[in-house]
Formats: structure tokens, sequence, C-alpha cells
């Protein structure tokens, strides 16, 4: 009997992931892929170490689960209080958090887009990795985007300051409201800043068109199959079915793009199960009903992913103008819906960029905006409430339990990207087979193509890994069976 | 001659004090031109190996964010206080643990228990916790170990100073940078060791434009169960506020926004225990004087532990014996 003898790749990015998440791929003696783990050494127990904390510090604790999408926490939590001490926010209190909450969208999914997703297309995929980051992207669109980009990071903390009190861990979201109203001098600052956002998302389109739309070598690579993963869609969507982020229900859809199912937050439970695996510290969430089937694609199976491209796949449409006409040109130029090539993540982060812009934009010019009337006192005795928001990063849900004094007994969370986390090694998996092959030299290039895989979902694990600028810097090592480095790759 | 060499790291931290870095904005050049970016795991590509080839006391300062919760993130603390002239811990996490170190109220075996057993929303039926090591049919996988208690850095290695805040304020953060560039390039002498930098020297109510009477506190009533005035004093209000044992720094930012201040600066100047000021406080501003009554009056704050230590328990002098 011929002997297996097995090679491992640890793809272990030292700075940026070696303390929050790791890769190995394992190769057999034909020199393919034969599995593919991704672990996350980290954990922090705020589900435990949350008990007993009054359930009205929670938006202000749960920040700390993320400091790049405080505002995904922040807001999760304050529905979820709401729904604890059944309590509804006066529409100004709604439309305040809301407003707060697309600026967020609008300057976190541009982060993504300039710093980090971005410059694998609009650099390159195979250009040196010294000018694959944010610096390698103003080179190529020019220093004026660059100025913009700066500037539309700048104005997202301003506005955040005024709305979150904060620009990082924001406090004025609280049960039944919020803690301040806006004048109509920031009103106006805000609604200044607001428009130039709509432009903003509709010049980074116009990038994405002009550099990959048009280029077919890229289009190619979005739908060439080692970046396609065939799983279930979820998404958070209004009345009509249209993406929202700070309300409604969610929907999950198959890999036909018919509708799975549709919950409230407070069903979450009936839908959403996860799994535990004794190499990381995440967990694997799965679709309930379905029941866990492994590490499997298809409608057999039940891993979902909570990401861009999977909210726009559950939803039937854009609830604004702009982006309802990009929604369109997306799906027509991809093959219609669902879509289920990785890399178009990019794509429709840059939709719900104009979205987010665009609905912040309404809100900020709303009469409503301004009223004074901001907040519900809670009057009914504390129990129990789920609050569901869509964060950048996936389906964000918080799940708090309370004794009749408002103290936590329980508390479940089930954060954006754990969502994504199943997917994410699915489509390393899936971009490591079809690259890596017996014979061929490991490049860098090769290495950097993996690692788009892994990109596209702009991973933050734990809600605290998170690549900011430049890029995710790797060590590939290929030992044989005896432990011995065969092949060492740096970048 | 040589630039110096600056290093950046975080360990069990949120990310919020990279952000925080990031939001220096253009000042960031200054930094970039002024000194040697060594190894900062969020905007280069140095690796840990590199950092290990580094001969000791290479890396003339080092900014070190978030606290130690598993064995990972103490062989970085190690490993570059070996290699740093100057360590700092940068923000709450690094400096008294912030509110991950909440976590020190409990233990790990009820963290394991609760997050892989017993949330409503785990399947788990062969009750599997994550292993440091892992044999699988193709190898071996390999996780840090969670250690039982959240350690500030100052725990681990030994610490030259501090810049406190969840986040620190990037004026804060810039007014730091300025001042070192300044020592090292006119050759000032260095703060004494163990100073707070990037801070104030008084409360969070000296910063505070809340008109502050007489305080009377007959009952503590929390944040969402009233409208809170925006001009007087939260703690005039019975809305309890730790601006009296908290330091200054941040501006009194949460109070202008109309909700508390929740201490992420840590203790004041001359303090060292940020609960223990507190209770101190309010002790002077509850209206009795008969020992019963205040019992009952402080028996109406929620959550005084988790309260007055929200973000410096692994300080706090109520840890537990086996930390």
């Amino acid at each position: 009997m011929k002997e297996t003898i097995t090679k491992h790749i640890s793809i272990d990015p030292i700075t940026r992931l070696e303390g929050h998440g790791k890769i190995d791929i394992f190769l057999n003696d034909n020199g393919d892929v034969e599995n593919c783990y991704l672990m996350i050494p980290e954990l922090r127990g705020f589900e435990q170490f949350c008990v007993g904390r009054p359930v009205e510090e929670m938006p202000r604790i749960t920040t700390r689960l993320c400091g790049v999408c405080p505002e995904a926490h922040h807001m999760a939590s304050a529905k979820a209080c709401d729904a604890v001490f059944h309590v509804e926010p006066p529409s100004a209190g709604r439309k305040l958090r809301e407003l707060l909450y697309n600026v967020f969208f609008a300057g976190d999914h541009a982060l993504h887009f300039y710093a980090l997703g971005g410059p694998d297309f609009v650099v390159g995929p195979e250009a040196p990795p010294a000018e694959r980051n944010i610096l390698g992207v103003i080179g190529k669109v020019g220093l004026e985007i660059g100025k913009k980009v700066i500037q539309h990071r700048a104005h997202y903390s301003a506005i955040m300051e005024i709305l979150g009190g904060k620009k990082i861990h924001q406090v004025t979201s609280i049960p039944g409201g919020v803690s301040k109203g806006i004048t109509e001098e920031e009103r106006k600052k805000i609604e200044g800043y607001v428009v130039e956002m709509v432009e903003f998302g509709k010049f980074s389109l116009k990038i994405f068109e002009d550099i990959v739309i048009k280029n077919k070598a890229y289009v190619d690579l979005i739908m060439s199959d080692a970046y396609s993963l065939k799983i279930y869609s979820m998404g958070l969507v209004d009345d009509k079915n249209r993406v929202n982020f700070y309300d409604g229900k969610v929907r999950v859809v198959d890999c036909n793009g018919k509708e799975f199912v549709k919950y409230s937050p407070k069903e979450y439970l009936d839908n959403v199960a996860e799994h535990v695996e004794p190499w990381s510290y995440l967990k694997f969430p799965f679709l309930k009903k379905i029941g866990w089937k492994g590490f499997v694609e298809g409608n057999e199976g039940s891993i979902y992913w909570a990401t861009p491209l999977s909210r726009l796949n559950a939803a039937d449409g854009m609830a604004t103008p702009l982006a309802q006409a990009e929604y369109e040109r997306m799906f027509k130029t991809l093959g219609g819906k669902p879509v289920h090539a990785t890399l178009a993540t990019h794509w429709a982060r840059l939709i719900e960029l104009l979205y987010a812009s665009e609905r912040a934009l309404e809100l900020v010019r709303d009469p409503e905006i301004t009223s004074q009337d901001y907040r519900t006192i809670p009057t009914e005795t504390p129990t129990e409430g789920v609050g569901i928001v869509e964060a950048p990063r996936g389906t964000l849900t918080h799940h708090y339990v309370t004794d009749e004094r408002g103290i936590l007994t329980k508390v479940n969370l089930i954060v954006g990207t754990t969502n994504n986390n199943a997917p994410i090694a699915m489509s390393v998996k899936k971009a490591a087979m079809g690259l890596i092959k017996k014979g061929v030299q490991v490049s860098d290039g090769i290495l950097n193509k993996i690692e788009m895989a892994f990109r596209a979902y702009d991973p933050c694990f734990g809600c605290a890994t998170h690549t900011l600028p430049g890029q995710m810097p790797l060590i590939v090592r290929i030992h044989n069976k005896d432990g011995e480095i065969i092949q060492e790759l740096k970048r | 001659m040589a630039k110096p060499k600056l290093a950046l790291y975080w360990a069990a931290s949120c990310g919020g004090c990279e952000v925080t870095v990031l939001d220096i904005e253009e000042k960031i050049l200054d930094v970039a031109a002024f000194f040697d970016i060594v190894f900062w795991p969020c905007a280069t590509d140095f690796k840990y190996k590199d950092v290990e080839a580094m001969p000791d006391k290479s890396i003339t300062l080092c900014l070190f964010n978030g606290s130690i919760r598993n064995s990972e993130n103490e062989k970085l603390a190690r490993l570059l206080r070996a290699k740093s002239v100057v360590l700092v811990a940068f923000g709450s996490c690094a400096h008294e643990g912030c509110i991950p170190a909440l976590a020190n109220l409990t233990t790990k075996e009820a963290i394991f228990k609760t997050v892989y057993l017993e949330t409503p929303s785990t399947v788990n039926p062969e009750k599997i916790f994550p292993q440091p090591t892992t044999k699988v049919k193709e190898g071996e996988l390999e996780i840090p170990v969670f250690y039982e208690k959240v350690k500030s850095l100052d725990q681990v290695v030994d610490v030259d100073y501090y810049i406190p805040g969840c986040p620190p304020q990037s004026f804060q953060v810039v007014a730091v940078i300025e001042a070192v560039i300044d020592i090292l390039k006119n050759g000032k002498p260095l703060p004494p060791k163990g100073t707070i930098l990037g801070a104030g020297d008084k409360t969070c109510c000296d910063e505070c434009p809340r008109i502050r009477k007489e305080k009377k506190i007959k009952k503590f009533v929390r944040p969402h169960e009233i409208i809170i005035d925006p001009d007087e004093c939260l703690l005039d209000q019975g809305i309890l506020c730790m601006g009296p044992a908290t330091r200054s720094g941040c501006g009194a930012l949460c109070v202008k926004a109309n909700v508390p201040c929740r201490g992420c600066y840590g203790a004041p100047p001359n303090v060292q225990d940020q609960g223990i000021k507190m209770l101190s406080a309010l002790s002077s501003v509850i209206d009795s004087q008969d020992p019963e009554e205040i019992d009952k009056i402080i028996g109406t704050i929620a959550d005084p532990t988790g309260t007055f230590y929200r973000f410096s328990m692994a300080h706090s002098l109520l840890k537990s014996a086996d930390l």
C-alpha cells in the first residue's frame, strides 16, 4: 500500500493573523490540497462576563468587541435593549440611529475598498507586494482621488463625533432612543459631508467599472471556479425585501435564489445554530433547520454567508435609486441572481456604500431629524430581547435575558464575521485547490490569489482581527513529512 | 544618523487603538518621516521573526496595546520588552485591562462552559472545547492557551510609561508623539519612569462643562430611567458618573454626549484603585449621616463592581488571590 505523504503549508500571516487567525493547508503526495483549516486563536468571553451587568450598559460595553466596527455592536445592542424593555424609540430617535449607522457603513466600506480589498484589483493581483496597498491605489488612480479618500474618512469621523459622542466606541444609543439630538447647525454640517459621500460612492463605482469591469482578465478571474462558492445567502431586508442595514427581517435564499426562510430577530434561535471544533476558538454557524452537515456546498449543506454580496443576493433590490440602478447592472453583468462569485463581494460592497450614502442623505434631510423628541422612557419590566442589524461583515445578533431589575442573566452574540467562518475556510480551500498543483512553485502571486479569497470577506475575526491599511503579510512554509522546510516564501 | 526605531503591536484588543493612531491623519506622515517603523502588524509587513532577529534594545519606542489574554499575547509582550528601550502600555487594555478584564470577575471554566456549551445557539452534543493542540487526520493543529485571567501589560513585563483611554484620544496621541520627537531630537531628558502620558493631571470633572451644585443624593437612578438634563451635573441628577474617580484627558466626551463617564482614562493621579476612589467620592455626596441609610442609598447602584472597575479590573485591589 502506498503511503500518503502529507505536506503541510501554514499560511501564517504572523503580523496580522498570528495573533488572530491562521490557515493550515495540507497537501497529499499528489501535490493536491488534501484539507484546509482556518483557526481563530482568540476568545474574550463577553457572553459570560457581561452577566451581572445592567443591560442598559451593553451598548457601551459591547462596542469593545471591535474598535473598527463599534457602531455595529452599539446599534445591535441598543436594539436588543429596546426589546428587553419593550420600548420603541420615537421616530426621530430611530432616524438619528439609522443616520449614524448608514454613515458608518459608508465610512467602513470605503476603508475596505481603498485600503484592503481594492488594491488587488486596482493595482493588480500580481503586482509587487510593496505596491499592493493604499499608496499603490493612490498611485494608480491619482492623488486627487487619494485626497478624497482621506477626506471621506475624516468626514465620517466628524459625523461619528456629533452623532455618537465619540469617534470610536460610540455612547449615544440607549434603551428607548438616543441620549442627545442634533441642532440645525449640526444637521447642516452633516448634510454637507453626506452630499460628498454620495458623490464618493458614485465615483468609487466608476473606478471599479473602469479598472475592473472593463478588463476581461479581471472579470474572468471573478467568475472563475476557484473563487466560486455555492452556499445560502443571508441578509436583512425591509418589508419590500429591499436591503436594510438597521432594521427588518433576516432573509435567507438558497443557491438558486429561492427564499429558504425569512425570520424576525426573536426567531433567530429557530434558524441559526453554531458548531464547535476543537482547533478554533471561533464557532461555525449553520442553518439549524438543515443541521450541521460539515463544510459542504450546495442546498444540501447548511452553510450560509452573510456579506455585501449575500445581502444583495438575499434581497429583491435597493431602496434608493442610484444604488438600485447599480444593483441591476451588477446582476445583469454577472449573469443573474444569485451570484456565487466571492470576488464580486467587492462590487456589492461599493453598491452598498452608495446605498448607505443615499439613505443617509434622505435621513439628514428629513425635517424630523432635528426634533427634540428622541427618547422614550421605558416603563415595562425588562425581560428578554434580541437585536439584529447588518454589520458590514455580516448579520449581527445580540440576545439578552435579564432579571426584573434589568440585570443580565444570559447573553448570546453571533457576530458578523462569525457567520462567515465556514465559508472563508471553504473559499480558501477552493482557491488553494485551484492554484496549488504539483510541480508549480508557490509564488507570491499565487499566495496573494489565495489570500484574495479570504480578503473578499473583509474578515474581522473575534470582531477584533481587522486588516487596516496595507496587506496581510504572509509566510508560507511547505514541509515534508519529517517536518523539514522544503520551501519557504515570505512577503 | 540612523532613525529611531518605532514598533506598534496589538495583543488582546479590539483594534480601536490602531484606528486612533490612524486618526491622527496627516501627522502619521511626521511619524513615518522621523521614525523607522520596524514592526506594525496592521500597516507594514514586518514579521514576528524579524523582531526575534533584532538585537535586544534595538527598538527605540514600542507602543503596545491590548491586554494579555493568552499565551500568544504574553510571548509577544516578552519579546517586545526585550527588544525595546522604551515600552509604553498604550490604551486602557494594556494599561489596566479595560472591558475584557471584566472577565476576571468570572473564570476560564465558566467562560468556556457558557460560550461552547450553554449559549442557546450552540449545538455541541459531544461537549467539544477548543484545545491548544488538536490531532486531525492530516497532522496537528495549534492554537494559543487561553489564560485563567486577563492581565495588564505591567503584570507580565516591566513597563516604562502609560497612555490611558479607551481609546486614547487622537489629539493626545499627537501630543505624545510630538513630545517624544522633541526629546529624541533635542536630547531632552525622559520623564520619570511610570509617568502617565497623553492625559491630564486632574479628574474628568475638571473638564466637564456641567453645572455642579451642593450634591445631595437620596437615590441613584439609571441613565435610561430619566430624561437627563444636558446642563446639570449627572451625579446631582442621581446618575452614577465616574467623573470624580477618573483622570482628565479625554475632554469629557461622554458627559458632553449626555451620558455618564465610565472611567476609561483610569484612576486620577495618586490614586491606586479607581473603585475605592469612587466609593470615597460617593460618600461625600450622599445626603445622609446614618450608616444604615447610606448603605441603602449605595444599594440603589446597579452593579457597583462592574461599574467602578469597568476599565480597571486587572489593576483592582479586588483581584482574586490567584492572579
